[in-house]
């Protein structure tokens, strides 16, 4: 039971980590890369 | 591994076929080369039309008349030719923009996706994961629970230890949360919007974007640690033949031995080694927009292996555009995750409602022995052997 508790908060921890390296961190977005002008609109 | 090769071949070229029926070359000479009004209407329709005669069509000024000429000032390119290059993607343009597919003025492949996404994805999606569904309720009213057929010892053996059993929870967690996220993202539009409105579907929408873009380094994680847990015991071996030559015992006829993971746990785990890896590839195209280019030099491979000309198709295209390429990953992420949800749907049910006795090895790591005897004779047999060699404790009581 126990390493299921762990996995689940692991998950929130490896979350909240990536988001901030990759935003905060590195400074990268999504959807700035995928909205640098009309011609890279997908629908 | 030449039969996986085949099916794997043929799954992909049945899938890529969605996207490019069979081209004609049509006579177009009643049009002196320009479009006919039948490609017209086969392009309407989202059919493939060979336009590669107009793709070549784009002017050179090497060819041009010299300007003494009448014609010399149009420099060999006229405005339709311009226009032809520019919807072909073949005009030598600068872009104020820096963006990776900011160079692409014209992509007109997006509709056909988006008429994918929005039709045949989601309804034959839909019916995996609802005939799953319903194959195991089925499975379970006609079979029930499979039993402990023997008496219980009152002892239990260790089967997965702390580690083992972090990595899975790891990579159950994090799949279940990124399943549940994509499926709203793809059914949201459809399913959501109509019941709770765009307003209550946007919050939603915005938070499973969050959740499956960051909780997929989780997934990743956990899928290489339980590829290094347990790579050594999932190699195919002999006994394997003989578990799915009996069905596994599903429906009697007694328990085929089986070492540490029996045939169907090795089907389980290669399924999702090898399509969780897919997914996690094509979903890192999807992280990082126009970064990755995974499908054209697929392509490229399949080509070259003669693969479309087996089914009596044309070669795949091998130039795509930075969109084609977004479009392929959003497409195969999809089709690919669904396939493994349907996998892991089996998975749990007999790890839980469909067989006594299978959830503690995952839930405590302690399974009763008489279990392990049924279900994993030979692997408890190399436990006592080891028991027997070393001292060492194997079951508890």
């Amino acid at each position: 039971m126990k390493p299921m508790l762990l996995a689940f908060l692991a998950i929130a921890v490896i979350a909240a980590a990536a988001n901030y390296g990759l935003t905060e961190f590195a400074g990268f977005s999504a959807a700035e890369r995928t909205t640098v002008g009309q011609s890279v609109r997908l629908d | 591994m030449n039969a996986i090769r085949h099916v794997l071949g043929a799954f992909v070229v049945c899938f890529l076929a969605t996207m490019a029926l069979a081209q004609e070359t049509p006579d177009r000479g009643a049009t002196g080369g320009a479009p006919t009004l039948a490609d017209i209407m086969a392009r309407q329709a989202q059919q493939s039309v060979d336009d590669s005669a107009r793709r070549a069509e784009t002017g050179n000024p090497d060819v041009a008349p010299p300007l003494d000429n009448v014609l010399g000032t149009r420099g060999g390119a006229s405005d339709p030719d311009l226009w032809r290059a520019l919807r072909f993607d073949s005009a030598d343009i600068t872009t104020q923009i820096n963006g990776p597919a900011a160079g692409v003025l014209i992509q007109d492949a997006g509709m056909g996706w988006l008429r994918l996404r929005e039709g045949p994805l989601q309804t034959y999606g839909l019916w995996l994961l609802g005939s799953t569904v319903t194959v195991l309720a089925l499975f379970l009213l006609i079979r029930g629970r499979i039993r402990i057929d023997g008496e219980k010892t009152g002892r239990t053996i260790t089967r997965f230890k702390a580690l083992e059993r972090f990595g899975h929870w790891l990579l159950a967690g994090s799949f279940i949360l990124l399943g549940l996220t994509g499926l709203i993202t793809l059914f949201g539009r459809k399913y959501i919007i109509p019941v709770f409105g765009h307003d209550a579907f946007s919050t939603v929408a915005i938070a499973s974007k969050w959740v499956h873009n960051n909780v997929s380094w989780a997934f990743i994680l956990a899928l290489v640690m339980i590829f290094v847990f347990w790579v050594a015991h999932n190699l195919p071996d002999r006994t394997d033949i003989k578990w799915l030559l009996k069905g596994g015992g599903i429906f009697g006829g007694g328990h085929p031995p089986a070492k540490k993971f029996n045939a169907g746990q090795k089907l389980i785990f290669w399924s999702v080694i090898l399509l969780g890896g897919s997914i996690a590839l094509s979903g890192l195209a999807l992280l990082f927009p126009f970064e990755v280019q995974l499908f054209a030099p697929t392509f490229e491979k399949i080509n070259a292996l003669g693969v479309p000309g087996w089914f009596g198709q044309p070669a795949l295209a091998t130039i795509l555009t930075p969109h084609e390429e977004m479009q392929y990953a959003q497409l195969w992420h999809a089709i690919v995750g669904m396939v493994l949800t349907a996998i892991i749907l089996a998975h749990i049910y007999i790890g839980s409602v469909g067989m006594e006795g299978a959830y503690d090895a995952m839930g405590s790591g302690e399974v009763e022995e008489q279990w392990a005897r049924e279900h994993h004779s030979l692997w408890v047999d190399e436990l006592k052997a080891r028991k027997a060699r070393t001292g060492k404790e194997g079951a508890k009581a």
